[in-house]
């Protein structure tokens, strides 16, 4: 086992956990402080990436695409909070998980409708379509650094926002006692459609930022959003700091478990039984991984109002 | 008003006695939503372009084709299957894309006595023990192609060859059916998470392994993935990848991109087979959808033209199996791949090549460069006791 090989891989878990936290810091945001399952944040990814992919076919740039995907996602999620999650909030979490999941359904067909059953292209911008030379003998793919780079300016960005801004009081405020906040003469409602307008303004950045690695794909956005959900509830839900943290464990932990069990399984069983067992074992890492952080601490790492 | 529905009752029964000859009618069960709609689209696309091209008929008789979304999911395409062969009253049934739907639905069918014929899914339990003498495959075995390529890969003399795959049954498939032909030791076998998008730890662990040559079966969004990351790492140019026509197939071209080009893919079909059958298709196709044929539509026409063929050998009347089952048998039709015979399990005995991704005025598509295997059969069809 060679030294650049886990450096790289590291690197891989790092970059895939920032993608997770994209994800992750919209859906902590919306569940932590409105108190609403949105399964449909998946959707709102896969709308972020086929708003990207369209923009970059019409004009062949990138950056134009995440010009329209970032505010074409939020309007998205502003238009679909006010339409139909708004009557949600008083409800139980089983019937959110049932609108949102019928949200789900409607985004997928809407996108066949509107683009098509065949999957889009979208492409690395040319200026991050090279390699670097970051660790020695393993060239790093721009792009995946872009990523990283964007993961840390978002988290930092959140964090002045809910710090140092009077929305970020506002939300941290609403997160504690929403009856409170209304009874002060702040309007809630407005809030909570900002938020939740942030919310899938990041999950169309995460899509945008995801599309020229990924399958731009009807359906796209359900297998990344079990991992999303895993990552809050590992770092505490409605955490930034936790989102940040728990995306981070969960790709670094996935990665090298995907990279190094079945290798590590061979010195105990023969090949082909290694392969198979460490291949099904590596997916089931992150799960155990959170089974043993919530018998730990029930409420996460780093809980909200801990 | 009441009168006026005892009318239409009546004109409907006395339409319906009168008619020359009742429709025959096919089920088809394909995916049409939701991920991997794309497949189950052009499967249905190709059958019916052979229906419109006689006008509404088969073989010369009218038929009435019911096409059902089972969104990939087993108890979905469970519950249609019955609905068609107790509701509708169905005598054929086709159009399954995935072989774990196919298991599900394929077998009880087939003992109620409806006649299957795969578009797609080839599963060996359906080629080997389950075998059923009205269960008919107009595509291949699911090893077909992954053989061809490792027939392929051998004689091109790498030594040295990565295996990638996803841990499902059809993945573990794939890597045996390589490896039948293949005489090199593999590097390493890798499997991975089935959905699985993000190939960065295994990309780096093929560079550290410095095989000569990768082959990969990662159908669907995860093949489209694979190859642009794989490209994206600057990994292309150095170690060469092969795979199965799937994941370089029309509908998936487009959204791989450059990173395609040059990639050998090995599949039983392409638009530049030249006989006249296929060239009426490819043109015909490109005419009625605006787009270039498939893989899997070019699968869905020739079962069509295949169930077409034993319609005509029955005049039209499917109370008549045997006969019905004889014609199928002989595959009386001129298949768009070129020469096509069904072996004694039913499935197909056929030329794969082994294809490369060209670009043709700008628009990504497959060119045939050899042949492989001719008259290739399965491994499974000696397992095969078929009543």
């Amino acid at each position: 086992m060679d030294y650049s090989l886990v450096c790289e891989q590291v690197l891989n878990g790092l970059q895939f956990g920032v993608m997770l936290f994209l994800m992750a810091s919209g859906l902590t945001l919306v569940f932590g402080i409105m108190d609403l399952i949105n399964l449909a944040h998946g959707s709102l990814f896969m709308i972020g990436a086929y708003l990207c992919a369209m923009a970059f076919q019409k004009t062949g740039s990138f950056l134009i695409g995440l010009l329209v995907a970032l505010p074409g996602a939020a309007i998205v999620g502003i238009v679909v909070e006010v339409i139909a999650l708004r009557k949600l909030y008083a409800r139980d979490h089983l019937d959110q998980v049932l609108a949102t999941f019928g949200l789900i359904l409607f985004f997928n067909e809407l996108t066949k409708i509107i683009w098509g059953p065949r999957a889009l292209f979208l492409d690395v911008p040319r200026s991050l379509s090279g390699t670097v030379n970051i660790i020695p003998g393993a060239p790093y793919p721009a792009f995946r650094l872009a990523i990283i780079v964007v993961g840390a300016a978002v988290a930092i960005f959140l964090y002045l926002i809910i710090t140092r801004t009077r929305l970020g009081m506002l939300i941290r405020a609403s997160a504690t006692n929403r009856e409170i906040v209304g009874a002060l003469g702040i309007n809630v409602k407005l809030l909570y459609t900002l938020v939740f307008g942030l919310g899938a303004l990041l999950a169309g950045l995460a899509g945008a930022m995801a599309g020229p690695l990924l399958s731009v794909e009807v359906g796209m956005g359900e297998s990344v959003l079990i991992l999303t959900f895993v990552v809050i509830v590992i770092g505490g839900i409605g955490s930034i700091r936790g989102a940040l943290l728990g995306a981070v464990l969960v790709g670094v932990i996935d990665t090298l478990g995907r990279a190094f069990l079945p290798a590590f399984l061979k010195l105990f069983l023969d090949p082909a039984t290694a392969d198979g067992v460490g291949a099904s074992t590596a997916s089931m890492m992150i799960y155990i991984f959170m089974a043993v952080i919530l018998t730990w601490k029930p409420k996460g790492l780093l809980p909200a109002h801990g | 008003m009441k009168q006026s529905i005892l009318l239409l009752t009546a004109v409907v029964f006395l339409t319906a006695s009168t008619a020359a000859a009742e429709p025959v009618k096919i089920g088809m069960i394909t995916t049409l939503s939701g991920g991997g709609s794309g497949l189950g689209i052009d499967v249905r696309d190709g059958f019916q372009l052979a229906i419109d091209q006689e006008n509404g008929k088969l073989g010369g008789y009218p038929v009435e084709l019911i096409v059902q979304d089972d969104a990939r999911k087993p108890d979905k395409a469970k519950q249609i299957s019955d609905r068609l062969i107790k509701k509708d009253n169905v005598s054929i049934m086709t159009g399954i894309i995935w072989s774990n739907l196919a298991l599900t639905v394929v077998p009880k069918a087939v003992d109620e006595g409806i006649f299957y014929i795969s578009p797609n899914a080839g599963p060996s339990l359906l080629a080997g023990k389950g075998c059923h003498e009205n269960y008919f495959n107009a595509a291949w075995q699911n090893d077909n192609l992954h053989e061809a390529m490792g027939q392929y890969v051998n004689d091109q003399g790498y030594k040295k060859v990565f295996l990638l795959a996803p841990n499902y049954p059809a993945g573990k498939d794939s890597l045996s059916g390589f490896k039948r032909f293949y005489k090199g030791e593999p590097v390493a076998e890798v499997y991975t998470k089935l959905g699985q998008n993000d190939y960065a730890a295994e990309i780096a662990e093929i560079r550290s392994a410095k095989p000569d040559a990768v082959f990969f079966f990662l159908p669907g969004g995860m093949g489209i993935s694979f190859i642009k990351q794989y490209n994206q790492a600057g990994l292309k140019g150095e170690i060469p990848l092969f795979g199965p026509g799937f994941s370089f197939d029309q509908g998936i071209l487009g959204a791989v991109g450059e990173a395609a080009l040059g990639i050998k893919n090995s599949s039983q079909w392409n638009k530049d087979i030249d006989n006249p059958a296929n060239k009426r298709f490819v043109d015909e196709f490109k005419k009625t959808y605006d787009r270039l044929p498939s893989l899997y539509a070019s699968q869905g026409y020739d079962t069509a033209r295949l169930i077409a063929s034993a319609i005509k050998a029955v005049g039209g009347d499917m109370s008549k199996k045997d006969a019905f089952r004889k014609a199928l048998r002989e595959a009386d039709f001129i298949s768009v791949r070129g020469a096509f015979k069904f072996g004694p399990n039913h499935h197909p005995v056929q030329d794969i090549y082994i294809r490369e991704v060209v670009s043709e005025d700008g628009v990504l598509t497959n060119k045939i460069v050899t042949k492989v295997f001719t008259s290739h059969s399965d491994a499974y069809v000696g397992e095969c006791e078929m009543k």
